[in-house]
């Protein structure tokens, strides 16, 4: 593993200017990940997990009135002061890519999944060999008969196949990092624990670093190799997944700790 | 997708039916004689009565003379026009071509000119450039049709001389071929912009809603996520999906405009139905105002139909959900 970071974030802030007020969404974050890391981002609701991990992979939805601040290096380039073009050209090829909890609403209703992933793939090459690659993301992605998932509209898919499909297309830049925000959460137990094991599959085979926001402290305990407790906008704790899990330094994670470990899923200590 | 069309189909035919009744209900509902009601402003002869009395029954049950004004309809029989001397179905022939050329090059204008500056607005990081498509389209639309006729006759026909200032051509017209479109066209052009205009910033205003709703949508994170150019994500992503409330109300729209565009038609002396509806109601030949409202009626109700089919296939969930 090489020593210097992968993404670099310092003292990240995000205000949003809602008419007089101003709620400080992000208040002064540090945050790091190493190449073909995987950390875990937990926290309460509200605490501002998503908005961070918007903020970094600059896909802030209301971006009038969000002001960012700080310092954002994603491989020694800063990603704040990035031209849009040098952005999308890292968005297409080796950079970051984000799925996000309702695949329903993040895929276009009137497209056929497949041209939305091909949609995605970091070159245009010829029309057949697109087909191809889009193929086999979709069966790397797990999911089977990709010629028939490609021709679906994402209406016709269950929502365990859809995330599928929003990791198929996040994959089809073939990124360095990944940030899933909440992936599993508007799935059944079952599939949940069959998309994260997919999601932990393509993060070893690509090594791709990987960044997962979740409620569920059982998934950071089998999946992650450090997490960012955060809080208000802030982050209280960061730690090795064990350490954080042995030692907890907050009371606040502590208790996240014992809240979880009451319903620490079974079926992921396999 | 069969089903859905057959069931809209179906839906439409108690409508069609409701209005044709209470269509026909009009000649009862005229104070006085119904047979006068049909003639109008003349004195009606005995033999004419005499026929008209059977044709429709008129010293029947109520309901035996709807039913036989049904059979009538369906056979294509909208009666006599005693004001024009003629059969109220070749009147509304004649005249519904018109109707429709005016309609569709309005729309035709109407519909890129509305897309256009709806995406300019919706999509623009300026809010100054939003405003001022906002506000224009909103004053434009303010003006009545007839009015904006009005002006741009004082304008491009009485002052510039660009365009005749009314008809659909010279009384006697000698071009042929590609002179004969043009003159066609110059006779066109007042009423098409009027409409097309009016029409136009409609289609701005829902458009430019329709957008900005579109762009707040996950997928457009998504598109932006895969480092898509703004300009494809326009293209591919938003015009798509927001032309869908759109298609519905551009749709009726166009639909109620075939049935003929009355103060237009009037302005402009475009002999379409109209202009054919509007003298009729002041000849109280009620034969045809029955005939061009049951005609527009079922442009109506036909357009939506074609709006109902358009819509499931720019919109994939619509297919599978019946
Ligand atoms: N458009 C907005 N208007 C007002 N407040 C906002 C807006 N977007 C985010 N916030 C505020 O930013 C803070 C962080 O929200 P964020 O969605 O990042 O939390 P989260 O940790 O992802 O929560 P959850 O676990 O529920 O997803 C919240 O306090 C929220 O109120
Ligand atoms: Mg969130």
């Amino acid at each position: 593993m090489s020593l210097s970071p992968l993404l670099d974030v310092r003292d990240l802030k995000v205000h949003l200017r809602l008419g007089p007020n101003v709620v400080k969404a992000i208040d002064g974050v540090d945050f790091r990940i190493m190449p073909g890391e995987c950390v875990g981002i937990v926290g309460e609701s509200g605490s501002g997990k998503s908005t961070m991990a918007r903020a970094i992979t600059r896909l802030m939805p209301n971006v009038n009135i969000a002001e960012l601040s700080g310092e954002l290096s994603f491989e020694g380039q800063d990603i704040l002061a990035m031209p849009d073009g040098a952005l999308r050209a890292l968005r297409r090829g080796r950079g970051f890519s984000m799925i996000f909890q309702d695949p329903l609403g993040y895929l276009n209703p009137t497209q056929r999944v497949g041209r939305q992933i091909e949609e995605a793939l970091s070159c245009d090459s010829s029309r057949g060999s697109n087909r191809n690659r889009v193929h086999t993301l979709l069966d790397e992605v797990g999911l089977p008969d990709p010629a028939n998932v490609a021709r679906r509209y994402p209406h016709e898919l269950s929502g365990g196949m859809r995330q599928r499909v929003m990791i198929a297309i996040a994959l089809a830049s073939d990124p360095q990092l990944l940030f899933a925000d909440e992936p599993t959460t508007a799935l059944d137990a079952t599939v949940q624990l069959q998309v994260l094991q997919t999601l932990y599959r393509l993060h070893k085979e690509r090594n791709m670093a990987m960044a997962i926001i979740t409620h569920d402290l059982g998934v950071v305990a089998e999946l992650c190799d450090r997490v960012y407790v955060m809080r208000a906008g802030k982050v209280i704790e960061s730690a090795e997944t064990v350490r954080l899990f042995e030692h907890p330094q907050q009371d606040y994670s502590r208790r996240l700790i014992e809240l979880s470990t009451r319903r620490l899923p079974r079926e992921l200590q396999a | 997708m069969l089903r859905f069309v057959g069931r809209r189909a179906l839906l439409a035919i108690p409508l069609l039916l409701a209005i044709i009744i209470l269509m026909f209900s009009m000649l009862h509902l005229i104070p006085g004689d119904p047979v006068q009601a049909l003639v109008g402003d003349y004195p009606v002869p005995p033999a004419y009565r005499q026929a008209i009395e059977t044709k429709y029954r008129l010293n029947d049950p109520f309901l035996v003379q709807v039913g036989n004004y049904l059979a009538n309809v369906a056979q294509g029989d909208f009666g006599f026009s005693y004001q024009n001397q003629r059969n109220v179905l070749d009147l509304i022939l004649e005249r519904a071509p018109r109707t429709m050329l005016l309609a569709s090059v309005s729309f035709a204008l109407a519909i890129p000119l509305g897309m256009a500056i709806g995406i300019a607005a919706g999509t623009s990081r300026r809010p100054g450039v939003d405003k001022f498509w906002t506000t224009t389209a909103l004053i434009v639309y303010a003006i009545p049709t007839f009015w904006l006729g009005q002006l741009l006759v004082m304008l491009l026909a009485l002052r510039l001389g660009w365009f005749p200032t009314q008809g659909i051509g010279p009384l006697i017209s000698r071009t042929q071929g590609f002179a004969w479109l043009l003159e066609k066209l110059r006779y066109l052009a007042l009423p098409v912009l009027a409409f097309g205009i009016h029409e136009g910033m409609r289609i701005a205003r829902i458009m430019r809603a329709s957008v900005i709703d579109t762009l707040s949508q996950g997928y457009i994170i998504t598109a932006r996520a895969k480092g898509l150019s703004r300009g494809r994500i326009i293209r591919s992503h938003v015009m798509r999906n927001s032309s869908l409330p759109l298609v519905t109300i551009a749709g009726y729209a166009f639909g109620s405009a075939l049935g003929g565009a009355v103060l237009l038609e009037t302005v402009f002396t475009w002999p379409g139905l109209g202009l054919l509806l509007v003298d009729s109601i002041r000849l109280r030949d009620n034969m045809t105002v029955i005939g061009v409202v049951i005609f527009s009626a079922l442009a109506v109700i036909a357009m939506n139909l074609i709006v109902d089919l358009l819509y499931a296939a720019l919109d994939p969930r619509i297919r599978t959900t019946r």
